[in-house]
């Protein structure tokens, strides 16, 4: 499925914000992720499985929870990472 | 002819200052990571070539950099320090940041430490690519009892820092905890034992608490076996090994100066040299110059006495703040003194700071300094 992803993450990604990631869930959608680019999931979730503070992921729109939410195939998934401050 | 390199970690990236050994010309390059927090970045004196950089962006997870070439290209690592994921029922933790770096001991030549916040010790034995916690001391039973509570910490989190590597004993190692106190391990990390006796801790009920204290920056001389330095936020101290109660130094600072400070550099040679940089400490703790007069304070017998070295700093109106790791020295004769602002300047002294100039002005918020020599 789609994934959207924010500059910060770029890196990872050889500039590509939109990549192409599967799984049945949120948490194996994000470890396929990282092992197409390895490092970017410790970026967005800590250690304990929780999605960091300053990043937000979200399915089809609606705001995801916590990594067992359930995905289909047709789904787009957009990690944003929002911080204020100078 | 040697190279001087000084790397300066930055609220927003890494930038790399470098000379040869006359220390008159100086180029700059940078930045790596812009916009990232770069709060340590460290060159491992055992091979004069790997780099480490503890870096985080604002929004993102804490992570680890290396570089092999001198900073010309960075990996990140493969693992970086990672609390365990807890059981059940256990305290669930995760790394904010990595606030300091340090290689370990000659003999363990891949060894590198890493302090993080909240306060815990990581270490690697593949020069950083792969890090793990090091477990006498993050699963140890007394550690959250010794690291206190959210009122004990700084305002960017509680952190562990000041980790040293006896240079005469790999087993011996030394850390400070903000707030938490010093502490040493006889054996490499698996047992680990509150050292902080003869420590003030003005904010404690017990003048003679175990542990709760607050050390900023605690160096072990490199080259004399045994004689340890720390300036704490209340006080200079010196200790003498194998004594284990701290000497207050700074209570032989001019009484209208006071010994609060962050950072402390030794002289790579000469055991009874040292600097500070006294900081305010009154009213409410501004932790600015005192009298917005920038001066750096050094002492040639070992805190018997002090000598006020601020030739060439600004004489008024100098309001800035030097971190704990923003200040260091490097391994020529005469020492290089060098430290960086909050305000973006960094300053050297090639005279062991009879004298200043600033090296560089309008860079980012300065977190941290470190000077290293590369053939």
């Amino acid at each position: 499925m789609k994934v959207v992803l924010p500059t910060p993450l770029a890196q990872y990604t050889a500039n590509r914000r939109e990549v192409e990631a599967h799984g049945a869930t949120l948490a194996e959608l994000l470890a396929d992720l990282d092992r197409r680019h390895p490092g970017i999931r410790f970026r967005v979730i800590d250690e304990q499985g929780a999605i960091r503070p300053h990043i937000k992921i979200f399915v089809n729109r609606a705001q995801a929870g916590g990594l067992a939410l359930r995905l289909a195939a047709s789904d787009e998934v957009l990690v944003v990472a929002a911080l204020s401050g100078g | 002819m040697a190279r001087l390199l000084v790397l300066v970690g930055t609220r927003k990236g890494l930038f790399i200052l470098a000379c040869d050994a006359t220390r008159r010309a100086w180029s700059i390059e940078g930045p790596r990571f812009l916009g990232e927090i770069v709060n340590h970045a460290v060159l491992d004196p055992r091979d004069e070539r790997t780099m480490l950089a503890a870096v985080r962006a604002g929004h993102l997870g804490p992570t680890v950099y290396r570089s092999d070439d001198l900073g010309a290209t960075w990996e990140e690592a493969k693992a970086p320090p990672a609390f365990r994921k807890a059981g059940e029922g256990e305290r669930a933790e995760s790394v904010s940041h990595v606030f300091w770096l340090a290689p370990g001991h000659s003999s363990r030549p891949s060894r590198w430490y890493a302090g993080t916040s909240p306060p815990a010790l990581f270490a690697s034995d593949d020069a950083g690519r792969t890090w793990s916690g090091v477990a006498g001391f993050n699963d140890n039973p007394e550690r959250i009892k010794w690291c206190g509570g959210l009122q004990d910490a700084p305002p960017d989190g509680a952190t562990l820092h000041s980790i040293n590597a006896d240079p005469f004993d790999p087993a011996h190692l030394y850390v400070g905890i903000s707030s938490g106190g010093v502490f040493e391990s006889r054996d490499e990390g698996a047992t680990w034992t509150p050292l902080n006796k003869g420590v003030a801790a003005d904010f404690l009920p017990d003048p003679e608490a175990a542990y709760g204290h607050d050390p900023h920056c605690l160096r072990v001389h490199p080259a004399v076996r045994d004689v340890v330095y720390h300036q704490n936020h209340c006080g200079i101290y010196r200790l003498d090994r194998p004594a284990s109660r701290w000497e207050r130094i700074g209570d032989n600072m001019p009484k209208d100066v006071g010994d609060i400070g962050f950072p402390l550099a030794l002289h790579p040679r000469d055991p009874k040299s040292l600097w500070v940089f006294p900081m305010d400490g009154g009213t409410v703790w501004p932790r600015v110059p005192i009298g917005g007069k920038p001066a750096v304070y050094g002492s040639r017998d070992a805190g018997k006495s002090w000598k006020r070295l601020a030739r060439g700093l600004p004489p008024e109106q100098g309001w800035f703040t030097v971190k704990r790791q923003a200040m260091t020295r490097d391994l020529l004769d005469p020492v290089g003194l060098y430290f960086g602002t909050t305000g973006g300047e960094v300053w050297a002294s090639f005279d062991e700071g009879e004298s200043w100039a600033c090296l560089r002005a309008h860079l980012p918020h300065v977190y941290s300094v470190e000077a290293a020599t590369v053939a």
